[in-house]
């Protein structure tokens, strides 16, 4: 059964909500949706990837500014923080894994077991990034007071792979 | 003792343990399997929260190895993850873990769970 946006979406924000909710008491608001292709624009900023593994293959993404990272940080540690360092990492990278987590949980609900990989955090100027194989983002944006979030995800059927010694011993049979 | 890969979430679960006063010595720290086992070895530990996901040594595999162990197999786990996997989590609890909290979690939760665990 392939995977619709819509439902991407709808995932992407009921696990965010519940993320920013529970641990960080931010309250976060949904903007329009939309669909990215992969030639990305250059990012300034922190971004938090986690891999997805399973009958699913794909990325989940976080990514923000430097002074929002500094804003979840804060607000999970209990703690100030005026720029991003090794604290403010963790925390985007925590936020990440939760926000991915909770979305895989939900697609395993429809489809199977699925594997998170450990999150990967990136803080700079002028970057781009690319997961190979994506064809199409799905853009989910937040607004947190003044602040943008953006939680991105692609995921696409794992391809059904055929052994080759299997498929000799079909020809030889 | 608390074992995550996350600093930021051993934190708030340290934050957590005080407040719900069960911190009453020093709260070891350990981010995968393998430092746990290893603090294990030299400290004696009266409550382990541990994540499942980690790396190394995660989560299921900590907790097989504390229940062979004859010192610590008494000391009561539990699972505070992001892991929703229902056969993940049933293997934790049919491995000995004494209760399970999902992430994201709130204080109450966790303490919550403390109360029926220790």
């Amino acid at each position: 059964m392939r995977l619709g946006n819509e439902e991407i979406v709808s995932m992407v924000r009921e696990a965010t909500d519940s993320v920013f909710g529970t641990m960080l008491n931010l309250a976060v608001t949904p903007v329009t949706p939309h669909q990215e292709p992969v030639h990305p624009s250059t990012y300034d900023g922190v971004v938090a990837l986690v891999g997805v593994a399973g009958y699913l293959t794909g990325t989940g993404r976080i990514s923000c500014s430097p002074e929002f990272a500094c804003q979840m940080a804060g607000a999970l540690l209990m703690s100030e923080f005026n720029e991003v360092d090794e604290d403010v990492m963790d925390a985007v990278a925590e936020v990440a894994n939760m926000v991915i987590g909770n979305v895989k949980t939900l697609l395993e609900e429809r489809g199977g077991p699925l594997a998170l990989s450990i999150p990967t955090v990136i803080f700079g100027r002028s970057y781009k990034t690319r997961s190979a194989g994506v064809m199409e983002w799905t853009v989910v944006p937040f607004k947190c007071g003044e602040e943008t979030l953006e939680v991105r995800f692609n995921v696409m059927e794992t391809p059904k792979v055929v052994h080759p010694m299997l498929t000799l011993e079909h020809l030889h049979m | 003792m608390i074992v995550d890969d996350s600093a930021a979430i051993r934190k708030i679960l340290q934050r957590v343990l005080v407040q719900a006063g069960v911190a009453l010595g020093t709260v070891h720290e350990a981010s995968d399997g393998n430092e746990a086992l290893a603090v294990l070895k030299t400290k004696k530990v009266g409550l382990i929260l541990s994540d499942i996901n980690m790396p190394n040594m995660d989560g299921i595999e900590l907790l097989t190895k504390i229940k062979e162990d004859a010192e610590n197999r008494t000391v009561p786990i539990l699972m505070v993850t992001t892991e929703g996997n229902q056969a993940r989590v049933m293997q934790a609890l049919q491995l000995g873990a004494a209760g399970y909290v999902r992430k994201p979690f709130t204080a109450d939760q966790i303490k919550e769970k403390l109360t029926g665990v220790i």
